[in-house]
């Protein structure tokens, strides 16, 4: 363990203990229909008009593997730098549950499509490599709805047979901005590659949290709990804490740790448990006998290949060394796909400099206020170029072109015609600009006098005397270029 | 190995069949009898054998990814013990 | 009594195509017949009505070219059939009525057959006697108080004592073979993966098969040409070349090798099962085959490892029997509970046992010991038939080890029972294909039958070997009507 990393340790009086975080992700694969059978996936459908007569696990239906949802994991697996696997097995996963229409799931156990991969973080004090143990394709089961009737359950199996691939990290991760960050580059590998679109709120990635504590410097593992489906990041780190405390708690008050699986109440923000010993399921996993085991070619992984588009690491490497862009600008840009594209399109016919602060800055403000991602920025690319491009020559100081830019933030306007039809060019003409300043000057003989007898933070003042008769319009660099030597 | 009722009471719990003491007691008489017979497969030393994934002799097929079952909801729901044209109805989980 | 139902498949499509019949003739005789008939059971449901309806509109234009114009046909109640209630014998679905077809069925349909009812068999295909059923035990034709066999009971009694000219069965561990040689009719297992499984309710996924049961081999052909075909709906399904197995039937079988395999020779087997399966030698070298001596070595351990993975699958399967999405209900005061109740009433004694040696046996802590064993065992169960077909084309053995016996005499004891399918089971734990016909009767003249066992997906030579044999062996099939009254 370095030194130099800031760790995150639960306090005690005299103990100081580790968290211990392994994660389960399951997400949404992007296909057009489910995973074994030829039904809907899209959100947010009229309960049960998205499920076939296999999803509804009618007598004699049978299952058949959607090659989309395969070559998706594959992908996957490819993105997180990982094993493929040629042959691997279907197995089913057998309980009884309401929204679990057939008994049992079809997953992959022992024989899962990928194996060992890893993802590398860029945490603020360092890199750090989070294992991947494998990633496996499975159906998602339905909804089960407690709360619209006192005695029943309603069971909507619209998500009944939805393709989910299940990504399961070792248990590499110490704390919850470790996790933030981990979910993160996860998502984005996902997006980029098309594979998930990881939209949180729709449910298309959500996450299992195993936790676990142990005292500082020791190397056995703590009994861990498992968190069930936490749909948000932010809840998956209060969860961390709360339980990873409750943990620790107990071990101080001499007590064992029950391992049990547990459900985060986003109300109460606290961890309690799901299920009482009992009813500890035994799955009774065996392989399915209506599936085939799958064999993938070296041809087909090698097709796939070829389809990877440049992944967040690789384009942050180059933009670094191509742009020249700090460690951190270029993370934010290679977030997403999206905002990576845009900055490659700004940039094609403007200053890098420039391009990466009006974009890291007021466009993400802008957005950010509207709510909007960048796929809906109301500025094109082309369009930020050109404002950048009205800065660099000098048309327009960079205080001017915010009002331009929020302008254009209302319709995607060309700036030059904002710049012409508002007037808003900068006056650099040197000679207007003496004159300007003679007159300014002229109008504050006394100020001027202070200022030359000392008072320097009178400077500002004829500045902003200078731009308030300009009306804003005066080049601020030549005006203080100018305004020095007159002075 | 001989299966007690202890067994059978697991048994049914996982299968979600009821069983009394009656119908648990002739279950583990029956079963007994069953798995003397089955034991028989002990008799076979199998360590070095594949275990037989399928007797198709094919790969798995792949499909295209193309919506064909479009709003069923009439059909799937048709069979359904309870009345209700939306959901599916059953008694709640004690949590 | 019409003397149309003493025709076979054959028989009735000719008459049709040359006009010499009417399909609604057909049609009526064979409800006729099972109208008088109910005292065997066979039937859990009678669309009589709407087949004969069926039969009219069909006269009205028929399509002659069809391979089965106009037939009227009866089908084990296994196979979903649209709009028909479909119950697998069991009281869980006496109330399902499926709003889709089955693919083998619908194969039957295409060809221009008509539904005259579903037929009775054991709960869920577990049985070998149709006394699981929650219908109630079917007649055997033969004689009162016989079993049929089963699971396919119904299908066996019905074909036997021509309430219908032909139909359709499943076999999972002998289930057509074994009800055909108990009747005195044909039975055909095809090669795992030749007909789809699409719309059969499941038992044992990798065992299940549909397959025809018929009067005579040349109509089982027939049949089996119909609803053999590669099916994108089922992942088990195989894509292989298909016969022409009518029109390729021969006699000839000049020079054929036929196995006989030593172990198949069981402890205790009865005399009269000896003497047929060497009568049966006879008749094989009549026809100029040539017989070998063969060794399957673990064929003993073919039914305890049938008796593991086929309740393990099954366990599986059945699943979804939980009242919550169709089906029998059972009134709960929280979910756990209407599961229990509901499947507690609504499954048979035989099937809550093997669901209950379905999940033990893949539980945690003995999936190793038994369903991994058994799936070693299994395939060196298939290493045996791969290393004997280098040396012959076919297999002959004895179908059952006696005729059939009477209604009670085996429910008592469940191993006793599973002990009729000693020479069938193997066959389905291989994947290949097996037919069964009548060669003989015992002492009491009931039928018995043999089983000719094939390689995979060689149908066509296997039934040429069963049409030869048949032609020698000239079974007569002694039915009284005693039913009737």
């Amino acid at each position: 363990m370095s030194k130099d990393k800031s760790e995150y340790l639960i306090n005690r009086k005299d103990n100081q203990y580790e968290v211990v975080i392994g994660l389960e992700v399951h997400a949404q694969v992007t296909s057009e229909s489910k995973l074994f059978s030829t039904s809907s996936t899209k959100f947010g459908a009229e309960p049960n008009t998205q499920v076939s007569l296999v999803d509804a696990a009618l007598p004699g239906m049978l299952p058949v593997i959607n090659e989309y949802c395969v070559k998706q994991a594959i992908k996957t697996g490819i993105g997180l730098k990982a094993k493929i696997n040629k042959r691997s097995v279907f197995d089913r996963k057998n309980y009884f549950y309401a929204d679990l229409p057939q008994g049992y799931q079809i997953s992959q156990f022992k024989d899962p499509i990928v194996g060992e991969g890893k993802v590398i973080l860029d945490m603020p004090d360092g890199q750090k490599e989070v294992g991947i143990e494998r990633l496996h394709l499975e159906q998602d089961a339905g909804k089960s709805i407690h709360d619209l009737d006192p005695k029943n359950t309603f069971v909507d199996l619209n998500r009944s047979g939805v393709a989910l691939m299940e990504i399961v990290s070792k248990p590499d991760l110490r704390s919850p901005d470790e996790v933030n960050a981990y979910v993160k580059k996860l998502r984005s590998i996902m997006r980029y590659l098309g594979t998930c679109d990881g939209n949180m709120q729709e449910g298309s990635l959500r996450a299992d949290v195993n936790v676990s504590v142990r005292k500082k410097g020791t190397k056995e593992f703590g009994t861990r709990c498992e968190i069930k489906n936490v749909n948000s990041i932010k809840f998956m780190q209060m969860a961390i804490e709360y339980e990873a405390n409750r943990q620790v708690d107990l071990i101080e008050e001499g007590q064992s740790i029950d391992q049990e699986t547990r459900l985060f109440d986003t109300k109460k923000n606290e961890t309690r448990s799901m299920r009482s010993k009992e009813d500890a399921h035994d799955y009774r996993y065996f392989p399915d006998p209506d599936l085939l085991p799958l064999e993938v070619s070296e041809d087909f992984i090698e097709k796939l290949k070829l389809e990877i588009p440049e992944l967040p690491d690789e384009k942050k490497k180059r933009f670094i060394e191509k742009f020249k862009l700090t460690p951190y600008e270029a993370t934010i840009l290679v977030s997403d796909n999206e905002t990576s594209n845009y900055f490659e399109n700004v940039i094609k016919k403007s200053d890098v400099k420039l391009a990466t602060n009006w974009i890291i800055g007021e466009l993400f403000a802008a957005l950010n206020e509207k709510n909007l991602e960048i796929t809906e920025s109301p500025i094109s690319a082309g369009n930020l170029s050109k404002l950048i491009n009205l800065i660099k020559d000098g048309t327009i100081s960079g205080k001017i072109a915010k009002t331009v830019f929020e302008n254009m933030m209302e319709g995607d306007k060309d700036p030059k015609k904002i710049v012409e039809e508002k007037g808003l060019k900068q006056e650099s003409d040197p000679k207007a600009l003496e004159a300007l300043i003679d007159k300014v000057i002229d109008d504050n003989r006394e100020k001027a006098t202070e200022y030359k007898s000392g008072k320097v933070k009178l400077f500002g003042f004829f500045v902003g005397q200078v731009m308030k008769v300009s009306g804003g319009k005066a080049n601020p660099q030549l005006v203080n270029e100018i305004l020095k030597k007159k002075l | 190995m001989s299966i007690d009722l202890k067994t059978i009471k697991h048994i049914s719990k996982l299968s979600r069949i009821s069983v009394d003491e009656k119908k648990a007691e002739k279950l583990a008489g029956d079963l007994n009898s069953i798995f003397e017979f089955i034991e028989k497969l002990n008799e076979l030393k199998t360590d070095n054998v594949q275990p037989l994934t399928s007797v198709a002799e094919t790969t798995l097929k792949l499909r295209d990814d193309e919506v064909k079952s479009k709003n069923l909801r009439e059909q799937i729901i048709k069979n359904s013990p309870q009345e209700n044209e939306d959901y599916f109805v059953v008694p709640k989980v004690i949590e | 009594m019409s003397d149309i139902t003493k025709q076979s498949l054959s028989e009735l499509i000719k008459n049709i195509k040359d006009k010499k019949l009417s399909s609604t003739e057909v049609t009526k005789a064979f409800v006729e017949r099972s109208e008088k008939s109910k005292e065997l059971n066979a039937y859990v449901t009678e669309d009589f009505s709407a087949a004969i309806d069926k039969a009219k509109k069909f006269d009205e234009n028929p399509n002659l070219d069809l391979k089965l114009p106009g037939i009227p046909m009866a089908v084990k109640d296994l196979f979903c059939t649209k709009n028909v209630k479909t119950t697998a014998g069991s009281k869980i679905l006496n109330n399902f009525t499926p709003t889709y077809e089955s693919t083998v069925t619908q194969n039957i349909w295409n060809e221009g057959a008509i539904l005259l009812g579903k037929l009775n068999c054991d709960e869920f295909a577990m049985g070998s006697s149709n006394e699981t059923s929650f219908f109630g035990c079917v007649q055997n034709p033969i004689d009162k108080d016989l079993v049929p066999g089963g699971s396919s009971g119904g299908s066996s009694s019905a074909v036997a004592a021509q309430l219908t000219p032909i139909t359709i069965g499943t076999d999972t561990g002998g289930s057509i073979r074994q009800p055909a040689s108990f009747t005195g009719i044909v039975g055909l297992k095809p090669t795992y993966g030749s007909c789809s499984r699409y719309g059969i309710v499941a038992f044992a996924s990798s065992l299940d098969q549909a397959g025809p049961m018929a009067q005579n081999v040349r109509d089982c052909a027939l049949l089996h040409e119909v609803i053999s075909s590669y099916d994108e709906k089922d992942s088990t399904s195989i894509d292989f070349k298909r016969n022409n197995y009518v029109k390729e039937l021969t006699n000839n079988i000049k020079g054929k090798k036929i196995g006989i395999p030593k172990e198949y020779r069981v402890d205790g087997m009865p005399k009269e099962i000896e003497d047929l399966w060497k009568k049966g030698i006879d008749y094989v070298k009549d026809c100029g085959a040539e017989i070998i001596d063969i060794s399957l070595p673990h064929t003993n351990y073919a039914l305890p490892t049938y008796y593991i993975v086929a309740p393990a699958e099954a366990s599986s399967n059945l699943a979804r029997y939980d009242g919550v999405k169709y089906g029998f209900r059972a009134d709960g005061e929280n979910l756990i509970d209407m599961y229990e109740k509901t499947r507690s009433e609504g499954f048979g004694a035989e099937v809550q046992r093997r669901i209950m040696i379905g999940t033990y046996v893949l539980s945690s802590g003995y999936y190793d010991a038994y369903y991994l064993k058994a799936q070693k065992v299994r395939k060196l169960i298939k290493n045996d038939f791969d290393e004997a077909y280098k040396k012959v084309d076919a297999i002959l053995t004895p179908s059952t080890p006696s005729s059939a016996f009477k209604i009670g005499e085996k429910t008592n004891d469940p191993v006793s029972m599973y002990l009729n399918d000693i020479f069938t089971v193997p066959v389905n734990l291989a994947g290949l294909p097996g037919i069964s016909i009548p060669a003989g009767h015992d002492a009491k003249g009931y039928p018995l039958g043999l089983q000719i066992i094939g390689k995979a997906f060689d149908e066509q030579n296997l039934l040429n070997i069963a049409y030869a044999m048949e032609e020698k062996i000239n079974f007569k099939n002694k039915i009284t009507d005693w039913w009737i009254k």
